[in-house]
């Protein structure tokens, strides 16, 4: 298919002209009214309750970890819907595309979607949702009363959702890139891929990835500097351990993505030939630090989750965690092996044997940490009492299924089985196996852990199950078909085929993802429901599931300023230690409590470079240099903003905890 | 009987996929039953490395369905020990049991990585060991939008999205692209490797079974690559010489760099062609990227690089393109900037040394130190140290 030639720069459109909107295709007609109307209705009611004041204020503002850590929570909600909608259409054209048939969705179009499917995964699903995560727990497990720099914190998450909004306005407004979710050149570079796609994918990676960087900095520090007390390092928990890892990750990690993005996008809009096929490029090199960035970004993912497991696995254990230490040392072990085996991802790129060989190893290597965090779970599950609350299902569905994506992972790390399951459906099995089974079952064992936590009650039991079997069951029919269809030759991203013996694979496949669709659908049933149900779900204590981490020592949802007094910690499982010992909650003798103030500069600031990065993608110049020159403007401005903190009176905080004290006795 | 890396696991290779999967065994897993020794010992390899896995896999996943079962909180004649949390043997164990396993693992990839790299050229055939001067077939590939195109130097013909290849001969493949990165696949044959432009890789393999087969790009690239695949025959020697006599016979026409430049712009379900003649530098012209004429070659290039450039002249050496390839390929021109390149100093183009390939390796299995190997009549050392071959 031709692409319609570009249109001239226009001094006031740039290449932006009423060409970009996609009134051909009707799938994204139909999108786009049913996104323009529900987002008409949204706003609507919005307007209609009079809450614009209260979101601006006591949301859009806010520099409390607490809520930052619930939008971040709700982006990834919104984008998985956006990325899983891509799933299901990928599924329906591969199940369909046979025998001659060229499915319903065209080149273009197609290309695009797995594309988006890719990048809106890691970029704006997995990675607000465990940010979120470590935003609403670390500061509250080491006891903080917010993270170090709260107003940073606000404005990462704006920057965050700016690169989200970005992506999504090129579903309307022109076209998303057609590379696959690493857009490598050549096919990414100006040559080949003349249009906006991979310019969207740029900027709203790079305006994100901003966020990210500083969201991981700002962790790194809160975890160093503002734990309580007495909480040595070998006495925090192990969900706070993983998560510095994780950010040390991210530090580490995203500015050479940045950089490796800043070259292509040279290479595109300065013509320099970084990666180029001539004049002295090498496309290699950015797929060797792509990856240098991108296989770090697996073990950002899949970190904070490890801890999650183990604090939910020695909950529901009712258990001190086996091993504690050395599930640290196999975290550590993790964070610094994740550097040394990039080069697994294309072994096929002509390396010799022993560069293989070594990267292939190092790979196993990675294993023998991971395995003996997988033992220590077991062994904390060893002469424990196993509660199968949902947190705790979702462990063991973890455990049972990781350990298969484990293994296929291993199996793809030596280079000569590599050779022959290289780019196939086998390796799209496994990184879904490892990312669902992982990532993601973690993070809803983490929902229904921290749920009562964040809101004062617990999740329905009833619609989490169903959520759950339709997952697990989901998953196991999604993904085995593709393991299969690995070893018989079919390589990713194809859109048509040939050969109509695959095609029954590729329908129970389909019939997977529409079970995956049920286990959506059940758990926004749940959420809904629960809140519907949440007197009856109510929890007093603050501590329903007999928690061990201080979290839990605090009331649900715990005040603004997390902990009248800040603890002061003795042993690992701080919270339990203080229940074993009878600890008494302090009734009196409160403070003034200081706490930064909102401030709007983190979502104006993002705003301008959501226009910046449009302005970019579309060649704008001069909205280019007005936005740019905004931001800087009002980054300055926001300096001498003097008042950027307050002082919760005694007397509130008194207040506050007499509530909880009633509560307390209401609930006993 | 192919003597392969993993002989001694044969019967299990035969065994564990289709004992797992019973329902499959009709169903075509190409990579785990291939038609050529490669593919083949790739395709063992998996079997060995799950075999080898599943060890460590199986107990767990047992032991995590044991554990939950049996210490389930309504279970109250089990032992509860809520402050255990520590055991040095169990450590020990917990750590000690991963790492053999990768030990065993590590060893084999090692030996199977040298063994199996597919710049290696073959030593022998499933059936006997090639003598070390028989010359294997060449094939030169070109990775096109989006068609496959392949070059035998020594017949002098070429092919568009068909592979013919004479059983029981080790090929020598040659690999490169004219515009982004695929990957050359034939599961049947031998592992993939990537097509770059302005690179060459080399892939070496061995058809043990006659067959069609199938091949194609297994690297994304751009809106044709579903159609990107090309029928792979297995021939007998006979049959093979056969097919080439056809294809001089051919009415397609020979493939100069004109027609190469035509049929290099993009274009999907391309119909199998065949060229009775081609250009013997076409290839070497296609690597170095200077198909289009007058266009400098990288080897000359670098060249004049390596010793010390052109200098401050170099920069009035460029022409502006005469041929647009970005907007032969369908995707536009390049707006904004005119399209230049480095035009040729030499009106009579250098061909690019000819480097030796490294000695032919015999991958079969080392019996240990001092043990001859199987269908060899004396020891000879497993040649790890061979310098690779630049491309």
């Amino acid at each position: 298919m031709t692409p319609t030639p570009l249109p001239a720069t226009d001094p006031i459109f740039g290449k932006l002209s009423l060409a970009a909107l996609p009134l051909h295709e009707p799938i994204l007609i139909v999108t786009f009214l049913g996104v323009a109307v529900g987002g008409l209705v949204v706003l609507g009611l919005i307007t209609r309750y009079r809450l614009w004041g209260y979101l601006w204020k006591e949301w859009f503002t806010t520099v409390d970890h607490k809520r930052i850590g619930i939008m971040y929570m709700i982006l990834g909600l919104i984008m998985f819907l956006r990325g899983f909608a891509d799933a299901i259409m990928m599924r329906l054209q591969q199940a369909m595309a046979f025998g001659g048939s060229e499915g319903y969705l065209p080149a273009h179009h197609y290309d695009q979607v797995f594309t988006a499917h890719g990048v809106i995964m890691i970029f704006f699903v997995a990675m607000p949702f465990i940010t979120g995560l470590m935003n609403y727990i670390v500061p509250l497990q080491i006891g903080a009363r917010d993270v170090s720099f709260p107003f940073l914190n606000n404005f990462s998450f704006w920057m965050t959702a700016a690169g989200a909004a970005l992506t999504m306005i090129s579903l309307f407004v022109g076209e998303y890139a057609q590379t696959g979710w690493l857009a490598y050149p050549p096919l990414s570079g100006i040559a080949y891929s003349p249009n906006v796609g991979v310019d969207y994918y740029i900027w709203g990676l790079q305006i994100a990835g901003v966020g990210t960087t500083l969201s991981g900095i700002n962790l790194i520090v809160t975890i160093l500097k503002l734990r309580a007390p007495g909480m040595g390092l070998m006495k925090m928990p192990v969900f706070t351990w993983t998560s510095l890892c994780s950010n040390i990750l991210i530090v580490a990690s995203f500015p050479i993505l940045t950089a490796t993005l800043a070259l292509l996008s040279l290479d595109r809009y300065a013509g320099t030939n970084f990666f180029t096929n001539d004049l002295g490029g090498s496309p290699m090199m950015y797929v060797n630090l792509i990856w240098i960035w991108g296989h770090p970004e697996v073990y950002i993912l899949i970190l904070p989750l490890f801890g999650v497991f183990s604090e939910v696995t020695s909950t529901f254990s009712g258990k001190k965690l086996f091993g504690y230490t050395s599930m640290v040392y196999a975290t550590v072990c993790i964070t610094i092996l994740s550097y040394l085996v990039w080069l697994h991802h294309f072994f096929t790129m002509g390396s010799g044997a022993s560069v293989n060989s070594f990267f292939g190893i190092t790979t196993m290597v990675i294993s023998i940490p991971t395995g003996a965090k997988l033992f220590n779970w077991l062994f904390t599950m060893y002469r424990g009492r196993i509660r199968f609350e949902l947190p705790m299902m979702w462990t063991i569905a973890f455990m049972l299924t990781f350990v298969v994506g484990g293994m296929t992972g291993v199996l793809l790390a030596v280079p000569p089985a590599d050779f022959v399951l290289h780019n196939s459906l086998f390796l799209i099995a496994h990184f879904h196996n490892v990312i669902i089974g992982g990532v993601l079952f973690g993070l809803f064992a983490a929902i229904n852990y921290w749920w009562p936590k964040a809101f004062g009650f617990k999740l329905d039991v009833v619609w989490g199950k169903i959520s759950f079997w339709c997952w697990v069951v989901g998953f196991w029919l999604a993904f085995m078909p593709l393991y299969i269809l690995g070893l018989m030759g079919v390589t990713r991203r194809m859109r048509v085929f040939d050969d109509p013996s695959l095609q029954i694979w590729f329908v129970i496949a389909a019939i997977g993802a529409g079970v995956i669709a049920c286990g959506i659908a059940a758990m926004l049933i749940q959420f809904g429901v629960s809140i519907w149900k949440r007197k009856e779900l109510a929890d007093e204590s603050g501590d329903p599931w007999h928690g061990r981490t201080l979290e839990w020592a605090t009331s649900s949802p715990p005040p603004d300023y997390n902990f009248a007094f800040t603890p002061v910690i003795h042993n690992l499982d701080a919270w339990y230690d203080m229940k074993t010992r009878g600890h008494e909650r302090p009734v009196d003798g409160f403070r003034d409590i200081h706490m930064p103030s909102n401030t709007g500069t983190g979502i104006i600031l993002a705003g301008f470079c959501l226009a910046m990065g449009f302005a970019l993608v579309w060649h704008i110049w001069w909205l280019v240099i007005a936005s740019f020159a905004a931001t800087i403007a009002y980054a300055i401005f926001h300096t001498f903003n003097y008042k950027r903190d307050f002082d919760i009176p005694a007397a509130t905080v008194a207040a506050v905890e007499a509530a909880r004290t009633r509560q307390l006795a209401a609930g006993a | 009987m192919p003597s392969n890396l993993p002989r001694s696991f044969a019967r299990i290779r035969r065994l564990a996929p289709f004992a797992a999967l019973p329902l499959l065994s009709g169903c075509g897993l190409v990579v785990l039953d291939p038609a050529g020794d490669i593919a083949r010992q790739q395709g063992n390899l998996i079997v060995i490395s799950t075999v080898l896995m599943l060890l460590i896999i199986v107990p767990v996943m047992a032991l995590t369905i044991f554990f939950a079962w049996r210490y389930r909180a309504s279970n109250k004649e089990a032992t509860y020990k809520p402050d255990w949390d520590h055991s040095t043997q169990l450590e020990l164990v917990i750590w000690s049991a991963p790492l053999l396993i990768i030990i065993c693992l590590g060893a084999l990839t090692w030996v199977a990585t040298h063994l199996l790299d597919p710049y290696r050229p073959l030593a022998t055939t499933p059936e006997q060991v090639v003598a070390a001067n028989a010359k294997p077939l060449d094939v030169n590939v070109v990775a096109l939008d989006w068609k496959w195109l392949f070059i035998y130097p020594e017949q002098g013909v070429a092919t568009v999205n068909e592979l013919a290849l004479p059983v029981d001969r080790p090929v020598r493949f040659r690999i490169s692209a004219s515009s982004v990165m695929n990957s050359f696949y034939i599961p049947a044959l031998a592992g993939q490797i990537y097509a770059m432009p302005g690179m060459e890789t080399k892939l070496h393999g061995i058809f043990d079974k006659t067959g069609e087969y199938e091949g194609f790009s297994a690297n994304y690239s751009g809106a044709g690559f579903s159609h990107m695949r090309f029928a792979v025959k297995s021939l007998p020697a006979a049959d093979f010489d056969k097919w080439v006599a056809d294809a001089k016979a051919s009415t397609d026409g020979g493939l100069d760099r004109a027609t190469y430049l035509k049929l290099e712009v993009p274009s999907e379900k391309e119909p199998v062609r065949h060229f009775a003649t081609v250009d013997p530098q076409l290839f070497d012209a296609v690597v170095n990227m200077c198909v289009e004429p007058g266009k400098m070659c990288m080897h000359d290039m670098m060249a004049i690089d390596a010793r010390g450039g052109a200098g401050i002249a170099g920069i009035q050496n460029v022409r502006s393109v005469a041929y647009d390839k970005f907007a032969a390929r369908g995707t536009g021109s390049l707006a904004g900037w005119s399209v230049r390149y480095v035009a040729a100093l030499c009106s009579q183009q250098m061909k690019s040394a000819d480097r030796p390939d490294a000695r032919p390796v015999n991958p079969a299995p080392l019996k240990g130190e001092g043990l001859s190997r199987p269908g060899e009549a004396e020891r000879t050392a497993l040649n790890t140290s061979t310098p690779r071959p630049m491309s």
